[in-house]
């Protein structure tokens, strides 16, 4: 088993200063091995960060600690606790002291911000509506939530609602804090205060799990990474002990230089002269885009800006997804109307969502579904696919973008994230788009994908079609666009190419005159 | 941009779609009974019809509370108008044939609503089997069961049961004057001061309890609701237990408004109790409600079935599409409502 | 988790054929006749002799069957389009097709409740319900795609007025037919033995079958139902999808309305088709098909329509009165629910794998 490489020994029962250790986890989910012999140790007052590629096992691992599945057959031992506690619901969790923050939100949007942080855990028969309300607003103001504790969660939000979920898992005065994936809703400065409260949390002692995709933000606050590889265990390293491309080739199991040979330079040549796109003074019923936009064939470009610039907006807008309202769009030079998606989808556009799971896949239907839908739509209602045809089609993408499924068959809910984004990629290659737009295709998807993806869309570009790209992550933008849009309050505030494009002129531009 | 509706909310949390649904229902309610005053007065000025109107649907604000709370918890119980019609023929049965007391009449009611909701929430909720196909076998067992029992039409004699029936409770100070100059005093039956209790009980279960919050966060999102730490098939059952126990109650005092036993009673009593849900701002979807609404949603569907007979129309074909046309309109603002809201949010 | 597994169709992938969604009316449909043949295999004679106009029939309690559950077959495919692409289910059919029917009679009849002669072709008077009964299916599907009300509420109010309606159609007076070919069309054609229903009911499935293979409508109203926010992104109009399925809907009503009328030659606006959108919505369940939407089984909704009439029609030659039938559908209905419930099925998979274990480990020792 390749494990225990800190030197540390097998021992029966509990280490002094560990408030949480997993022993030899195993979990399997219709035949697919989740997890395979995986320990895993949390020390008191340390931030841990579970990593590994997506389908590495870390969700499960998490949901095996909070009861949500039950595991195959393992130990968990907890700190106060005489021998291996069983935890089977997420209320046992709760009450034996972890906390779980998730990527997705797990509140319920109908109630209200302080019912939510006290809701499952509040002792006593009676609500005292006073109290609770008092309390959240405490906690809230102390976090420096922007929300009201009478207030309905539905109507923060997104970032906020995540924020009242790590609200309340403080206020529960847990032991074992997990976050997964807490950060990709948030921005910067949602961020670097979660980073403060986390940092506080470990000054009182609690350990906290971190599960994230993002590299930078583990080194950052981190003391110990364990990574997970095909749900077995690889190891567990002091983060002093592991430069950063160490972690990144255990994650993937390979040593990794594709990383710095992704970009090639000259990519620019490949830029036609001819305008692809062209949009003057769009609006939707989102938001209003007052500038101009343009994109040359065979060129990558993006939108930057922190969260709420517009930018996904903007592109929603273009693709017609959200109710197109005004402004003049040329496409091939040639006036035209983009009202919905179905216009731009004629027009050549393709647009992959921010937002995978509630508008990317279709969770029951199958990968060969998914991945002709897009295509489908465009052959009209009268001229269904044949299921060969589909076959054959299904079978070519999921070569070509080695997308990892049982069978052409397989729901697509049953993939892991990566895939799944790479399903819907497919659904878009497949009608051969002239210009296509991906929004955060990286988001939530292990670093192996992540350079695949940048890699696809070099190369589609390569064959003269127009990508915009939009990602959180600056360098990855660096590394694939030519010209960068930058935003802020919806409007364009710069536009970067050539020797321009660094991390710090990015930066600055972003945060613009006001620094 | 999202940004600056935070700040927004800062200053004023807006209504919550529960708030905000029963707002308009009791402005609607007392709209179109001051309209009624006003314009067809007859009737409508008389204090007694409004406690007619309340003697006549006490049964009803009782399933229809059972009603809301399954469909705040995410669920729907289309059996508790059967289930009615099965309580008043075993109720029958038990006091004229049996010998029953009066008393054992309303523990064999209680009984058989508490035993239908057990049976139906355990299969919703241990076995996961959609609440619409499990009440739906639940109705056509009761509609079967009912027949079983006795399958014709009678009245109640049982002498303790039929003074219980005609009594009456005087409101004081409250009345009319009638052709003679004689002061009526207002009343209400028995069955009545059951309904406002059961209202009042069970909206302070809703508001103030765990078990009530957890319906609503059950309702509200399932999944969320399993992670945040509330059982979740326990309070699935439990909102179908509850729903049972007073149809068990609603059942009783349906009998002791009509006192007889028939087949035909309580006929589509579980569309009304589901209209008057509707009607007080409980959506289906689930999460989203208020017993305070569902009180005054009855009255308002009995009320404009009152204006409607009282303007002449007595066929009953405009009874029954006067009643669609006010759920109609009704869904359509609630609907508009929400949609404008949530766009603004 | 157990509760995210809520009527997953989709889980239950192809394969093993316990895990086909079509298992479930195929094994209800199996049980239902090895009891028949146990208790009397009678039950399964078939018998062909003249009716009184001379003509050939044929009688048994399975031609009763297949005659009967046409209206329930032919509503189940309606049913199972609704549920799938709006996630609900359209509890207005009964009331709808008491309206068609009226329409077919007020169109046949005039203002005259008994005429000598018919006042218009049957071919007309049908397709004026037929587009009636769309505009009402119209109706429904406005409220439900482009106001967002759920279906069973947004249809309850069609179902609250539509016998009043179709009492008003006719002035609340019950108009009777006397020419005999409009009852060709309920019960039999001169010169064939078998009922006419059998034949729309196989008519109206040869068409759906046929639009399901040339159009994307099954594609489109399963993504629909699945995730209607990617839908839309794909181009598709979930709003029209689950609109066009409400109208589709109001057509099944017209065709089974029609079958409704011509069996009788007249109408019973409180009685007729009363409840039969349960029974409908009960095909679909029986058929494996999840309410909430999504995937979705043409040919199990149509086979549980099958085994719902079947079972009525057992029920019946045991003297079951009419009246109490429904407690014992009840129960039989209770049972199949539960064996067929995800949760149920998963352990009995795992006791039939352990039984198979302990059978191969045997073998092998």
């Amino acid at each position: 088993m390749p494990c225990c490489v800190s030197g540390k020994r097998k021992v029966i029962g509990m280490q002094k200063d560990s408030v949480l250790e997993m022993r030899g986890i195993y979990k399997t989910f219709y035949s697919v091995k989740a997890l395979q012999n995986v320990d895993f140790t949390l020390r008191e007052g340390e931030i841990h960060a579970l990593m590994g590629e997506n389908g590495a096992g870390k969700s499960t691992l998490i949901k095996v600690l909070t009861g949500v599945y039950s595991k195959d057959a393992g130990q968990v031992f907890l700190k106060g606790h005489e021998g291996p506690i069983s935890i089977r619901s997420p209320e046992e969790a709760q009450k034996a002291g972890i906390s779980t923050v998730y990527q997705e939100i797990t509140l319920c949007p109908n109630l209200t911000v302080a019912e939510n942080m006290y809701i499952g855990r509040s002792k006593g028969i009676l609500t005292n509506w006073h109290k609770m309300n008092a309390a959240a607003d405490k906690i809230l103001e102390s976090l420096g939530i922007p929300a009201k504790a009478e207030q309905q969660l539905g109507s923060c939000s997104i970032a906020v609602q995540q924020m009242v979920a790590i609200a309340r898992a403080v206020d529960m005065e847990c032991k074992v804090l997990i976050l997964d994936e807490p950060t990709s809703s948030l921005d910067e400065s949602e961020v670097a205060k979660l980073f403060r409260l986390m940092l506080d949390l470990k000054a009182r002692g609690v350990g906290i799990i971190f599960v994230t995709h993002f590299l930078d933000q583990v080194y950052e606050v981190c003391d110990r990474i364990t990574v997970l590889r095909d749900g077995q265990l690889v190891g567990e390293y002091a983060i002093e002990n592991l430069p950063r491309v160490e972690l990144v080739s255990k994650m993937l199991g390979k040593d990794l230089d594709d990383l710095s040979e992704i970009k090639s330079g000259d990519e620019e040549a490949n830029i036609g002269s001819e305008i692809v796109y062209e949009a003057d003074e769009l609006s939707s019923v989102a938001a209003r885009f007052p500038f101009h936009f343009s994109i040359h064939k065979g060129e990558v470009n993006g939108f930057t800006g922190l969260l709420g610039s517009g930018r996904s907006e903007c592109v929603r807008a273009i693709f017609g997804a959200d109710k197109v309202t005004g402004g003049k769009v040329r496409i091939d030079g040639k006036d035209i109307h983009i009202k919905k998606p179905r216009d731009a989808m004629k027009h050549g556009i393709g647009y992959l969502p921010e937002d995978r799971k509630r508008d990317g896949i279709v969770g029951d239907l199958s990968v060969r579904d998914n991945i002709i839908l897009a295509l489908q739509v465009m052959e009209g209602f009268f001229g269904p696919i044949s299921k060969a045809k589909a076959e054959k089609f299904a079978d070519e993408y999921i070569k070509l973008l080695e997308i990892k499924t049982a069978s052409t068959d397989t729901p697509i809910k049953s993939l892991s994230g990566g895939n799944q984004q790479k399903v819907i990629l497919a659904r878009w290659l497949l009608t051969n788009p002239q210009y296509l737009i991906l929004d955060e295709p990286t988001r939530g998807i292990d670093i192996g994908t992540k350079i695949e993806i940048q890699k696809l869309v070099l190369k589609l570009a390569g064959e003269g079609k127009s990508v915009t790209f939009i990602s959180s992550e600056i360098d990855e933008m660096l590394r694939t666009c030519s010209r960068l849009i930058v935003m802020r309050d919806g409007k364009e505030v710069g536009e970067l190419s050539g020797s321009d494009l660094t991390q710090s002129k990015v930066m600055s531009t972003i945060a613009g005159g006001a620094r | 941009m999202k940004i600056g509706v935070d700040k927004k909310t800062r200053r004023l949390a807006p209504m919550s779609d529960t708030n905000l649904l029963l707002t308009i229902t009791i402005v609607v309610f007392f709209v179109m009974y001051i309209a009624a005053m006003l314009f067809i007065g007859r009737g409508f000025l008389r204090v007694q019809t409004f406690f007619n109107i309340l003697n006549e649907n006490a049964a009803l604000i009782i399933l229809s509370c059972g009603m809301s709370i399954v469909m705040i918890a995410g669920g729907i119980d289309i059996s508790v108008g059967k289930l009615t019609a099965l309580i008043c023929m075993s109720a029958a049965v038990n006091l004229d044939y049996h010998g029953g007391s009066v008393m054992s009449t309303v523990l064999l009611s209680l009984a058989i609503g508490l035993a239908f909701g057990i049976v139906q929430g355990a299969l919703v909720a241990f076995l996961d089997i959609q609440p619409f196909i499990v009440t739906l076998a639940g109705m056509f067992f009761a509609k079967g069961m009912t027949t079983i029992v006795n399958s014709t039409q009678f009245n109640v004699q049982n002498e303790a049961f039929v003074a219980l029936k005609n009594t009456r409770i005087y409101i004081p100070f409250l009345g009319s004057v009638n052709r003679r100059g004689v002061f009526v005093p207002a009343y209400v039956e028995i069955g009545v001061v059951v309904a406002i209790v059961t209202v009042i009980v069970l909206f302070f279960i809703l508001r103030w309890t765990k078990l009530g919050r957890s319906f609503y966060a059950v309702g509200g999102n399932p999944q969320s609701a399993n992670m945040l730490g509330i059982n979740v098939r326990k309070t699935r059952f439990l909102s179908h237990l509850l729903c049972g126990l007073l149809a068990g109650i609603g059942g009783f005092v349906y009998f002791l408004h009509v006192g007889s036993g028939a087949p035909s009673h309580a006929t589509g009593a579980e569309m009304n109790a589901i209209a008057s849900s509707i009607i007080g701002g409980t959506m289906l979807t689930g999460g989203v409600g208020n017993i305070i609404g569902t009180f005054f949603g009855v009255l308002s569907l009995s009320t404009i079935k009152n204006i409607v007979s009282l303007l002449g129309l007595d066929d009953a074909w405009w009874t029954n599409i006067t009643v669609a046309a006010m759920i109609c309109i009704f869904l359509v603002v609630q609907s508009v409502v929400l949609l404008r809201k949530n766009k603004n949010s | 988790m157990t509760i995210a597994k809520t009527g997953e169709a989709g889980l239950l992938k192809s394969g093993s054929i316990f895990r086909r969604q079509i298992f479930i009316p195929i094994a209800a449909l199996l049980a239902l006749v090895l009891f028949n043949l146990i208790t009397d295999p009678s039950f399964f004679e078939i018998n062909y002799s003249l009716n009184s106009a001379g003509d050939p029939v044929l009688s048994g309690y399975l031609i009763t069957i297949l005659d009967n559950a046409s209206e329930l077959a032919i509503l189940a495919i309606g049913m199972t389009l609704v549920t799938a692409a709006s996630g609900g289910q359209d509890i207005s059919v009964g009331a709808a097709i008491a309206i068609s029917g009226s329409v077919v009679l007020r169109v046949l009849c005039g203002d005259n409740p008994r005429p000598e002669e018919m006042q218009a072709s049957i071919l007309t008077a049908f397709l004026v319900s037929c587009v009636v009964s769309m505009l009402f299916g119209a109706f429904n599907g406005t409220l439900v795609a482009y106001f967002n009300i759920q279906p069973m509420i947004a249809t309850l109010i069609l179902y609250t007025a539509g016998r009043s309606i179709a009492a008003w159609i006719n002035n609340n007076r019950l108009p009777i037919i006397s020419d005999p070919s409009f009852g060709y069309f309920g019960s039999f054609l001169p010169g064939i033995p078998i009922p006419t229903p059998i034949f729309i009911a196989i008519i109206c499935m040869i068409i759906i079958a046929l639009v399901l293979k040339f159009t994307t409508l099954g594609l489109y109203t399963q993504a629909v139902g699945i995730n209607p926010h990617s839908a839309k992104l794909n181009g598709i109009n979930p709003a029209f999808i689950k609109f066009i399925t409400y109208v589709i809907m109001g057509l099944c009503v017209a065709v089974a309305g029609f079958i409704k009328v011509t069996r009788f030659s007249t109408i019973n606006y409180s009685v007729v088709a009363l409840d039969i959108e349960m029974d409908a919505i009960l095909a679909v369940a029986l058929g494996g098909n999840a309410l909430s939407g999504g995937k979705f089984s043409m040919a199990s909704s149509i086979l549980g329509a099958y085994v719902i009439q079947f079972l009525t029609t057992t029920l019946f030659k045991f003297n079951v009165s009419s009246s109490a039938l429904p407690a014992y559908k009840a129960v039989v209905v209770i049972i199949l629910v539960v064996l067929s419930a995800p949760t149920v099925r998963e352990k009995l998979g795992k006791v039939w794998k352990s039984i198979q274990h302990a059978r191969t480990g045997k073998e092998a020792a």
